[in-house]
């Protein structure tokens, strides 16, 4: 037992420093932008610029309408499915596999083709219809992992005894879904919420292609351009992926917690 | 109200559907509108486009014309790194996730570990690209810090912007991807098998090669698929790695989207369908293939 416990704990060694040496680097590289000495100056430089505070809030209102909506498709569809249509299930959890099967850059392509501004619906003609497309862009690319997150929400409340009770005190059906069922899988939409921002707040394909100024072009230009400020934005954003994903354990663990 | 709510309460709920469940539908409706404008439509009419020659005549042209020495060498050269990488990433995952839930490692790095892949394998494109450079760069912490030991790593041929250097990047997020994935199916071997195998006097090698394995390999086989996808479509970070200088595939698409470089749309809708097809298929095996390893872990 001992050296099979040896052996496992070199492959972890192993692994943890193929991980850990290049988040080190990196920090090590983002604070050498002042000769001789150790600084923030890389980070300070990155938030005083206007192209990062407008580009980042940009991302971050798109990311928040692309969870708005997002929740607005997916939870009336999976909630149905579930309750009255189980007939459709194997045909929804199908499409909302398909961004996992299409790649994301064959998807803009397709959007590019299909509301390009000579066609029927020219979205990308207009900046706010391109900016719509973006978002509705972002609700597709999210979509596995919401569906998944609110079907598996919904798995764990009795969603017919709930809709019975509801219904037999006179709610109607937008009533139950908007003031039972949703306020019961508020974990899980959390869940799918957070991983929908983690897409789609520094996303490029589809930014680039589409051409708005969002955070992931603005992360490629700083990349060409500047030599201490792209690290610098890597521990940024690790970070923030680090808080979102250990804020979604949080609420996930949570609602373990409450029932 | 109340006397309708009454009324209606009183009901068999049974009775209130009619044939056609039309309040079901309705909430099914922005689903099925948003899957068919931004899903099914886009993708299927560019997907046909491949088919259809500049003045919208059938033709297999396009097809043919993926056959160009350049398209073909784009596509080999994207289907090695997705491979380099899904293999990799796939071997070192399983050890990684293997060691950690059988090797008797302390229970505590389990959580860690889980969630540092959560981070790592959602830490991809553009600030990925970055920490690469600042790591193995031509300038990075670590070239400088062998060079000073007397290893030059770039003196001896080594770049990031080539095959190498983007599997080495890749691996950052398929590694713990395929620790996410396989870690459930590791922990569905039940102990009592290898006890099992134990008292009827088998080897731990033994154990594995003759119990294990034939449980996890559909498993094991099905994750590398689904790494070799994800490899596959990969754009952002290889763009910030190496510019438009490698010929990838996607990339390549990406150049044809943004300026036609094939001079010929039909010819890049070929390229997507390509794509497609690829990502298409090892999707559909990995859906197969844990499907058949999904039996043994109920």
């Amino acid at each position: 037992m001992k050296q099979s416990s040896l052996g496992a704990w070199i492959a972890f060694i192993l692994g943890a420093s193929y991980f850990l040496i290049p988040l080190l680097a990196t920090f090590e590289f983002s604070l050498r932008m002042l000769r001789g000495q150790y600084s923030f100056e890389a980070y300070r430089v990155v938030f005083e610029q206007t192209r990062f505070q407008e580009s980042f809030s940009y991302s971050l209102v798109l990311a928040l309408a692309t969870v708005v909506l997002g929740v607005l498709i997916v939870v009336p569809a999976a909630y149905f499915v579930q309750l009255r249509l189980p007939k459709l299930r194997p045909a929804v959890e199908f499409v909302t596999l398909l961004p996992l099967v299409i790649p994301a850059i064959v998807l803009v392509f397709g959007y590019l083709r299909m509301y390009n501004s000579s066609s029927i619906l020219p979205l990308t003609g207009s900046t706010l219809g391109t900016d719509l497309l973006l978002t509705l862009g972002y609700v597709a690319l999210a979509l596995p992992y919401m569906y998944r997150s609110v079907d598996t929400g919904l798995r764990a409340i009795d969603i017919r005894t709930l809709t019975e009770a509801a219904q037999s005190l006179g709610a109607n059906s937008a009533t139950i879904l908007f003031r039972v069922i949703l306020p019961n899988i508020r974990s899980a939409i959390l869940g799918g919420a957070f991983l929908t921002f983690a897409i789609a707040i520094g996303e490029f394909t589809f930014a680039s292609l589409l051409d708005r100024p969002a955070f992931g072009p603005y992360l490629q230009w700083i990349g060409s351009n500047k030599a201490y400020e792209p690290p610098a934005l890597a521990i940024m954003s690790f970070f923030i992926t680090w808080a979102v994903m250990g804020v979604m354990q949080m609420v996930v663990s949570g609602r373990r917690g409450t029932r | 109200m109340s006397s309708v709510s009454t009324l209606t309460a009183t009901q068999p709920i049974e009775m209130e559907r009619p044939k056609v469940d039309i309040v079901a539908w309705l909430g099914l409706m922005p689903f099925v509108l948003f899957s068919l404008f931004f899903l099914i439509i886009p993708t299927g009419l560019l997907l046909a486009g491949a088919f259809f020659d500049k003045d919208g005549a059938f033709t297999f042209a396009n097809i043919i014309g993926l056959s160009k020495p350049s398209i073909v060498a784009s596509y080999v050269l994207s289907l090695q790194i997705s491979a380099a990488s899904a293999l990799g990433g796939a071997l070192i995952g399983a050890v990684l996730a293997t060691s950690v839930v059988h090797g008797g490692l302390p229970t505590w790095l389990r959580p860690v570990l889980n969630t540092f892949c959560g981070v790592a394998s959602n830490f991809a494109g553009l600030p990925l690209a970055f920490a690469f450079i600042a790591t193995v760069g031509r300038l990075g912490v670590v070239t400088l810090l062998l060079k000073f030991v007397g290893l030059d790593l770039y003196g001896n041929g080594f770049t990031l912007f080539n095959f190498w250097g983007l599997t080495l990047t890749y691996l950052y997020f398929q590694i713990p991807l395929m620790v996410l994935i396989l870690t459930p199916a590791l922990d569905g071997l039940k102990k009592e098998w290898s006890e099992a195998s134990a008292i009827l006097g088998a080897s731990v090698w033994q154990h594995w090669y003759y119990v294990s394995l034939p449980i996890l390999w559909p498993s094991l086989l099905g994750s590398t698929l689904l790494l070799f996808a994800n490899a596959f479509g990969a754009v952002a970070t290889a763009t910030a790695l190496t510019g438009a200088s490698l010929n990838i595939a996607p990339i390549l698409l990406f150049a044809q989207i943004r300026g036609d470089v094939l001079h010929d749309p039909n010819l890049g809708y070929a390229l997507a369908l390509g794509m497609v097809l690829i990502t298409g298929l090892s999707n559909v095996g990995y859906i197969l293939l844990t499907s058949r390893t999904a039996r043994w872990l109920r």
